[in-house]
């Protein structure tokens, strides 16, 4: 009852700080330098607060107490940004034009990137002496590349998309590389930066011809010049949206572009591995979506086969090569794979029911992949290994709350109902969104459910191991599990749980959360679909 | 300028730039031709800033001799080229004999179209930024919308440079330490 209590109280003040649509709200002119500081408020708190927490960082040599003094440093600094983030939303002010948006959407996936952002921290202070990584750098990295990530959400111009996704992707870069006893780290931080450079050079090239078509770098602009001039069969911006589709499809690893992926993944430490899964994609789909919406929503139709195919495929590949996976870090990375093609179906139904549902998704799916994560590392011995699945055989008998948070991460990734938590909801509206768009993707939502069930084989799997397999004798003993790692741990979980028993709170919030070019827009509101069902 | 010093300069660099391609084109170990390019680049800024285009010939300088050489020089250590004679496979006869043809075809096109009128579409605007600069001198036009429209995207790109810095000390110093530990050991 007090638990109910609180959730809804919480779930209130939640409501109140972010949904609450006043009735006049206040708009911001971005012409103006002051007003346009103002709006970056944020962002740079966070990317002056991680220029001074680099200064902290470098002043002492490596060591596992200076680690952990800058990485409680600079969860406190996600901590206060969290708190601007929370602050700027609650005054709802909007900005209709100007290279950055000041919008819920911004607001929103702010929040879930600046979660996924602590929770990488408080993980790698915890699991980073284990591999003999000691440098305090690596939780100042971790802030540079979330400082990109909120750019990214906030950038209604090419050039602020191109300079966020980089900011974002030098940072991990480097961040994949860290482990310094391992060959597969510096595999992966190779591999990584090469293909990330790569498409990096598609994305630019999209940029540029854009630009050559249209005369802007500014989303808004781009679309009503393609509108008014119907640009839309100019060869130019065909070409140019097909390289920036490319490129987007690299860096959220849609297939077939997502060759990269596992072999990343699996290299990169494993907190990395959790922030490149969850924040790095979210950012990155922020962005997409924006672009999406904002600039092409009259070339939208020309692309929605590219994209539906694009959907249809990464659903299917990655749910089916998953499946094979023995190894729990690079089954994960194939599941992430898998729900980069959920997401894409939000791309294809491209309106605010899907930029609701998209939302709502993310906050599920960064819970459940950081929660995740947290097990396999608190259960991981140093140098990567008892990864894999059959070293979870029996875990239930060991170590009951873990496995029972495992499971419920499983469940969530799965979108099993109660037990899954938020993660059911998030792929139902997910669904709806796909089924209710002006022209229904009844299709893609069948092949989205018949992706499920293939998921269920591998998550259900790691289910089954932990709960019905003997614990095999010669089975490393479970380390306690330190205070940072047990927090995401279970904070997660409750969240993922208390969100899937009283999700609509949250919705009305995804709902409310749509970019500015959306604002205004009708839109059903999902809440009421559910309740009317 | 003085018109004979003005054609000395334009024959010496004109010379000097077809010669050291013609350097890169013949040379056989990759990182030797790379070289020959960069002083390839080098002449054509100076052939820019005859034309009254000094910011082209900076940019020239800094992205191309600068930046996308350093690049080209990384692929060809990283891929561990550096040997003489790796290379010469990709350079057939009959690769050599189409660009030859493509050379003498482009250097055609370019003798036709000196006598020939430039395209309306092609000229100057009262507008253009070209036209400002030729007026204000490179520098302002370039300066202003830098620091006011596109104010974010610099601050930004100082951001960006300072995490690549970071990252590449970072890198660097895993190697000593690593060395460190291996003589420790």
């Amino acid at each position: 009852m007090l638990l109910l209590q609180s959730a809804l109280v919480q779930s209130a003040l939640v409501q109140a700080a972010l949904g609450a649509l006043p009735a006049a709200r206040p708009t911001w002119n971005l012409a103006l330098p002051g007003q346009l500081l103002g709006a970056l408020g944020p962002d740079l708190l966070l990317a002056g607060g991680a220029v001074l927490l680099l200064l902290v960082a470098v002043a002492r040599p490596e060591s596992d107490r200076h680690q952990r003094a800058v990485g409680w440093a600079s969860l406190g600094l996600v901590g206060l940004t969290i708190v601007a983030v929370v602050a700027y939303a609650s005054r709802g002010a909007l900005a209709t034009e100007g290279p950055i948006a000041v919008d819920t959407f911004r607001w929103a996936v702010d929040i879930v990137v600046l979660i996924g952002t602590g929770c990488t921290i408080a993980l790698s202070m915890e699991s980073n002496p284990l591999d003999g990584i000691l440098t305090a750098e690596s939780h100042v990295l971790v802030l540079f590349s979330a400082a990109g990530m909120l750019l990214l959400a906030a950038a209604r111009d090419l050039i602020l998309v191109f300079l966020g996704i980089e900011l974002m992707s030098v940072a991990v870069y480097i961040l994949s590389g860290l482990d310094r006893r391992s060959e597969r780290s510096a595999e992966a931080a190779l591999k990584y930066f090469l293909l990330g450079a790569f498409s990096t050079g598609f994305l630019l090239y999209g940029i540029a011809l854009v630009y050559g078509a249209t005369g802007s770098t500014n989303l808004a602009t781009i679309g009503e010049h393609v509108a008014r001039y119907s640009l839309m069969y100019n060869p130019m911006l065909v070409a140019g949206v097909a390289l920036l589709l490319i490129g987007f499809s690299f860096k959220v690893a849609a297939v077939p572009f997502h060759m990269w992926a596992p072999d990343v993944y699996e290299g990169a430490p494993t907190p990395i591995t959790a922030f490149m899964a969850a924040a790095v994609k979210v950012a990155a789909f922020a962005a997409f979506l924006r672009i999406w919406l904002d600039a092409f929503p009259t070339v939208a139709y020309q692309w929605h086969n590219a994209i539906w195919l694009l959907a249809v495929l990464t659903m299917l590949v990655g749910n089916v090569v998953a499946l094979r996976q023995r190894n729990l870090k690079r089954m994960l990375a194939y599941s992430s794979i898998a729900h980069a093609g959920y997401l894409l179906v939000t791309v294809v139904v491209a309106n605010s029911l899907g930029a609701s549902a998209f939302l709502f998704y993310l906050v599920a799916y960064t819970l459940a992949t950081m929660g995740a994560f947290a097990v396999v590392i608190a259960l991981g011995e140093p140098g990567e290994r008892n990864q894999e699945i059959a070293d979870y055989a029996g875990l239930w008998t060991v170590e009951p709350w873990l496995a029972a948070a495992m499971a419920v991460f499983m469940m969530a990734l799965l979108g099993f109902p109660i037990a899954g938590g938020m993660g059911f909801f998030a792929k139902w509206y997910v669904i709806d969104a796909a089924i209710h768009a002006p022209h229904p993707q009844t299709v893609l939502a069948v092949i989205l459910v018949l992706a499920s069930v293939i998921s269920c084989g591998y998550y259900l799997g790691v289910v089954l191991t932990m709960f019905m397999k003997p614990r095999p004798a010669n089975a490393p003993a479970v380390r306690p599990v330190p205070t940072g790692t047990f927090l995401v741990i279970y904070l997660s979980a409750f969240t993922l749980l208390l969100f899937g028993v009283l999700p609509n709170g949250f919705v009305q919030l995804a709902h409310d959360s749509v970019p500015i070019s959306m604002v205004g827009a009708p839109a059903r509101a999902p809440v009421a679909s559910a309740a009317s069902r | 300028m003085y018109p004979l010093f003005y054609s000395f300069c334009f024959y010496l660099f004109g010379l000097i730039a077809i010669a050291s391609a013609l350097a890169f084109v013949t040379r056989r170990s990759p990182v030797a031709a790379a070289l020959w390019l960069v002083n390839v680049l080098f002449c054509l800024a100076a052939l820019y800033v005859m034309l009254d285009a000094p910011f082209i010939a900076a940019v020239q300088v800094l992205v191309y001799a600068g930046a996308i050489m350093v690049v080209f020089l990384f692929v060809v250590m990283l891929l561990n080229l550096g040997l003489p004679g790796e290379l010469a496979d990709a350079r057939g006869l009959l690769a050599k004999i189409l660009a030859g043809l493509a050379g003498i075809v482009l250097l055609a096109k370019i003798m036709s179209s000196r006598t020939a009128v430039p395209i309306e579409s092609l000229m100057l605007r009262p507008d253009s930024l070209a036209t400002v600069a030729r007026i204000q001198g490179a520098v302002a036009p370039v300066a202003q919308p830098l620091f006011t429209e596109y104010l974010i995207a610099f601050e930004v790109t100082s951001i960006l440079l300072l995490v690549a810095a970071v990252g590449a000390v970072l890198i660097g110093r895993r190697r000593a330490a690593a060395v460190e530990g291996v003589g420790a050991g």
